[in-house]
């Protein structure tokens, strides 16, 4: 969530409930980084990994007694030097993609990365068709028999005119 | 039919997408699949819950069909599947060993002695280290393992009654067949 979406979402709680949720920053742990680089890596890095505990809450955010343990797993093994992608594939490897707040591409979840560039395209192919008939419909306004039709009609109508 | 097509077409669109939503409605997002199905049981070493100085590890579910429960006295819901795990270790249909999760030896103990022991050993994993390696994320949480330490099934939730009948038990037979 960024700043502008939790706002939004805080007052829908205030609104929906009535009560003033409870502060959502949790207390991290004491860990300690030689940079502040380091630091906010970190951060990001727990920032992208759910808990599974508190399903709709991140690594970093949650409180849940689960998240404290991954937090200082994933502390430790980056601090031993290893990569995030070694960190996500520690995490995926025992609970599964769902960690990931960010699913991989795989058949499997296809649908959900490809699925609305599907549905685009089919709906500018039905705007084209649509806009396209329109036009067919706008072209021949009168056909030569109805021109020939109506000028008989307007020329009986001229001739009645003439005669009063 | 063309006519009706253009009209039909959006309603069975609507139909699937309903269906759909319906059924994630009644899907549990509490029930995580676990990638650990199918795949060997984790390597694991902890001290028995009952001694100190003895343990217990990965190799002592090889050649027989077993569950691993884990549990811990701080969980309700474990003692609500207890006397269900008491029953039918009495039965001697399949060996459950127990991992005590996140527990004080002490408290565990005292809970056994006085809820009864349906547990071949308990592993004491006092840090939850190894309950992260077998991807526990909410106790009760219970694993069928195969005679060659496959990790064939997981159960997240305690063991009721119908869910032993319905789920644990025929996949035993299945394994022990």
């Amino acid at each position: 969530m960024n700043p502008m979406q939790r706002l939004t979402s805080t007052w829908l709680l205030l609104l929906v409930f009535g009560a003033a949720p409870l502060p959502a920053a949790v207390t991290l742990e004491s860990f300690t980084f030689p940079t502040k680089a380091e630091e906010q890596h970190f951060k990001d890095l727990i920032g992208q990994l759910r808990c599974l505990v508190c399903q709709n809450e991140t690594l970093a955010e949650s409180d849940a007694d689960l998240a404290h343990d991954l937090r200082a797993e994933v502390y430790e093994i980056m601090k031993s030097g290893k990569s995030d992608q070694e960190v996500i594939d520690f995490l995926v490897k025992r609970y599964g993609d769902f960690v990931l707040y960010k699913p991989p591409v795989k058949p499997s979840t296809y649908l959900i990365w490809y699925g609305p560039f599907v549905l685009l395209a089919i709906a500018a192919l039905l705007l084209v068709r649509a806009v396209g008939r329109q036009r067919q419909v706008q072209e021949p306004a009168i056909s030569a028999e109805d021109r020939k039709r109506l000028d008989g009609i307007l020329g009986a109508v001229a001739e009645k005119g003439k005669q009063k | 039919m063309a006519r009706y097509l253009r009209y039909l077409a959006p309603l069975a669109l609507f139909a699937l997408l309903v269906a759909l939503l319906f059924r994630g409605l009644s899907l549990d997002p509490k029930l995580v699949p676990s990638p650990l199905v199918d795949k060997p049981i984790p390597a694991f070493t902890l001290t028995r819950l009952d001694d100190p100085a003895a343990t217990i590890s990965d190799a002592d579910f090889k050649g027989k069909v077993s569950l691993l429960n884990v549990w811990a006295t701080w969980c309700v819901s474990c003692r609500q599947e207890h006397e269900v795990l008491v029953r039918l270790a009495q039965t001697g249909q399949v060996d459950i060993y127990g991992l005590n999760y996140k527990d004080n030896r002490a408290d565990a103990q005292r809970w056994l002695a006085q809820l009864g022991n349906p547990y071949i050993a308990n592993a004491f994993d006092s840090d939850g280290r190894v309950g992260i390696d077998w991807g526990v994320y909410g106790a009760p949480e219970t694993f069928i393992i195969d005679r060659e330490g496959i990790i064939r099934h997981k159960h997240v939730g305690p063991i009721t009654i119908e869910i032993l009948n319905e789920e644990i038990l025929p996949i035993v037979a299945r394994l022990k067949s």
